[in-house]
């Protein structure tokens, strides 16, 4: 991508913006996508109807909401600490920002192809701790260090679980690329890793319960990860009114916004890259029987966003059926059963890709 | 070592016990009335807003009587011999202009006790519910036929009336004998 629009510009800094700035006309519609479609889903299953007024069933609800946030006077006490209350929200944007950097949006457009795609997600999406303990201590508010910490804890926690799947699924594929990863699951569906990888044979056979563990040990702790119900103990608003944005307004509180629903697409399409084939359509692609090779990046961007937001539609659904757990609770799920778990796997599937 | 094991399974199929309820609500049609386009049909006794039907009403000013809060103001004028105020919907004779027939919604409580006493059925309870104002006083409603300066003309026609028959008395009283006889005689 950054190839062909340094050609089409004639200048690399410039391609190299374009290229950097494309993940934002994704995100952007698909948060705000993203909220009218929870604000439905969450209706619907309580047998409401969700938004109606703004356009066809409220689609322009969102829209709405996203002028009376920039609207919104941006209300900055006189106790925060300024400089870190004003930097917090920016810092948590770009640790959910760049992930994306590293997603395989199609086999023509991934922000950066590093080899050590996985290894660089884990380790940015920390950047997320930092901004949100920054917000919570900088806002001088009790309700809000609460939830700082709760989501430092939760997050350092869920890290564990994640990494431990996320080695096994390396141990499996050997390799840390996510571009690597999606190519090696392509053709059709019974290539994915969650039926067993591309390989046929008895080990296919052998190590697909043990995908389908191991995805579920992924999707609950990234579930955890990305603060979401039942884990969202920092901005559990029954309990700390709004957790570590208690404090914040306008377009910052939409920048937490903005950071929460990117991050909630990051990991869905983590999860598809390593489980569900990323990019590659599950059935073949419609351009290459037709023989119009360009519509394949298209198709490609297509199956990619849409596993996305199945899997966001999953979270939502989550959200919407459980209850949120205690912080005693949490931990016990992380150490005592996620952690475990996730040991047993990682043996399991290491001895079977080793023989 | 069994209950952990039994604790992960009963977990994850209680997640998924959840997730298949939820999933069947979300395709169930939805309890919600969109109520400024869509109403629920009211009871056949509802009580809202009251309608006088000022043609029928002869001004007994029974239902202002009847009001606990006195929400309901009414003044008449009674008629001069000659004009001729008609019957009411069921055959009642109107000898009462009425000049004055406010009901302050504002005050109301809707306890319907103004209906019952009505001699004409003329007041009574309707099903509009929606009419709240911007300002108080457009809650007080005027229900009379006549406006201000008819009501004025009515009571100013009266009065002449009434200064006229004064007058008749006096100057019956000043001749004593002759002209008391007169409206024995008319009366019989």
């Amino acid at each position: 991508m950054f190839e062909w629009l340094s050609d089409l510009t004639g200048n690399q800094i410039l391609a190299a913006f374009i290229s950097a700035a494309l993940p934002v006309a994704f995100i952007v519609p698909f948060v705000i996508f993203a909220v009218w479609l929870e604000r439905k889903v969450s209706a619907h299953m309580q047998d409401r109807l969700g938004p109606m007024r703004v356009g066809w069933h409220g689609w322009l609800q969102t829209i709405a909401d996203f002028f009376k946030l920039i609207q919104k006077e941006d209300i900055v006490s006189s106790e925060v600490d300024k400089k870190f209350f004003n930097m917090a929200p920016y810092l948590v944007f770009i640790g959910s920002y760049a992930v994306y950097a590293a997603l395989p949006f199609s086999n023509s457009y991934i922000g950066s192809n590093i080899d050590l795609g996985l290894f660089y997600i884990i380790a940015v999406s920390g950047l997320v701790v930092a901004g949100i303990l920054m917000a919570g201590w900088a806002s001088n508010n009790k309700y809000s260090l609460y939830g700082a910490m709760r989501s430092a804890a939760q997050i350092v926690s869920y890290e564990i679980p994640t990494a431990l799947v996320i080695l096994a699924m390396v141990m499996f594929t050997g390799t840390l690329s996510l571009a690597k990863l999606s190519d090696l699951q392509t053709s059709s569906f019974w290539n994915w890793y969650i039926f067993g990888g591309p390989d046929w044979g008895w080990s296919k056979l052998l190590v697909l319960p043990f995908m389908l563990v191991a995805f579920l040990l992924f999707y609950i702790s990234s579930l955890a990860e990305v603060n979401r119900t039942p884990f969202d103990l920092p901005e559990a608003e029954s309990e700390l009114v709004a957790g570590y944005h208690t404090e914040y307004s306008g377009m910052k509180f939409a920048m937490f916004f903005l950071s929460e629903y990117g991050n909630m697409f990051a990991v869905s399409a983590i999860a598809s890259v390593l489980f569900f084939g990323g990019y590659q359509s599950p059935i073949g692609y419609i351009g290459n029987s037709l023989g119009i090779s360009w519509l394949v990046p298209f198709e490609q961007v297509f199956w990619f966003a849409s596993k996305g937001i199945f899997f966001v539609f999953v979270q939502m659904w989550l959200r919407w059926t459980l209850p949120r757990v205690r912080v005693d609770q949490l931990m016990t799920l992380c150490w005592k059963y996620l952690i475990p778990y996730a040991f047993v796997n990682l043996i399991i599937i290491g001895i079977i890709s080793l023989i | 070592m069994k209950e952990y094991l039994k604790n992960t399974w009963l977990g994850v199929w209680t997640v998924l016990v959840g997730m298949k309820i939820t999933f069947k609500h979300l395709f169930q049609p939805a309890v919600t009335i969109q109520y400024p386009d869509v109403k629920l049909p009211l009871p056949e006794r509802v009580r809202n807003r009251l309608y006088v039907n000022i043609d029928d009403c002869i001004g007994c000013d029974q239902c202002s009587r009847a009001c606990p809060v006195s929400c309901i103001s009414i003044e008449t004028v009674k008629a001069i011999p000659g004009e001729d105020l008609g019957q009411t919907s069921n055959g009642k004779k109107k000898a009462l202009w009425v000049t004055k027939f406010d009901i302050d919604f504002a005050k109301c409580c809707y306890c319907q006790l103004c209906v019952f006493p009505c001699p004409t059925e003329c007041i009574k309870m309707t099903e509009t519910y929606e009419f709240s104002e911007f300002r108080r006083q457009d809650l007080n409603y005027h229900f009379s036929a006549l406006n201000t300066s008819e009501a004025i003309e009515k009571k100013n026609n009266w009065e002449k009336f009434q200064a006229e028959k004064e007058a008749q008395k006096a100057a019956a009283a000043a001749k004593p004998a002759a002209p008391q006889q007169n409206p024995k005689t008319e009366g019989n």
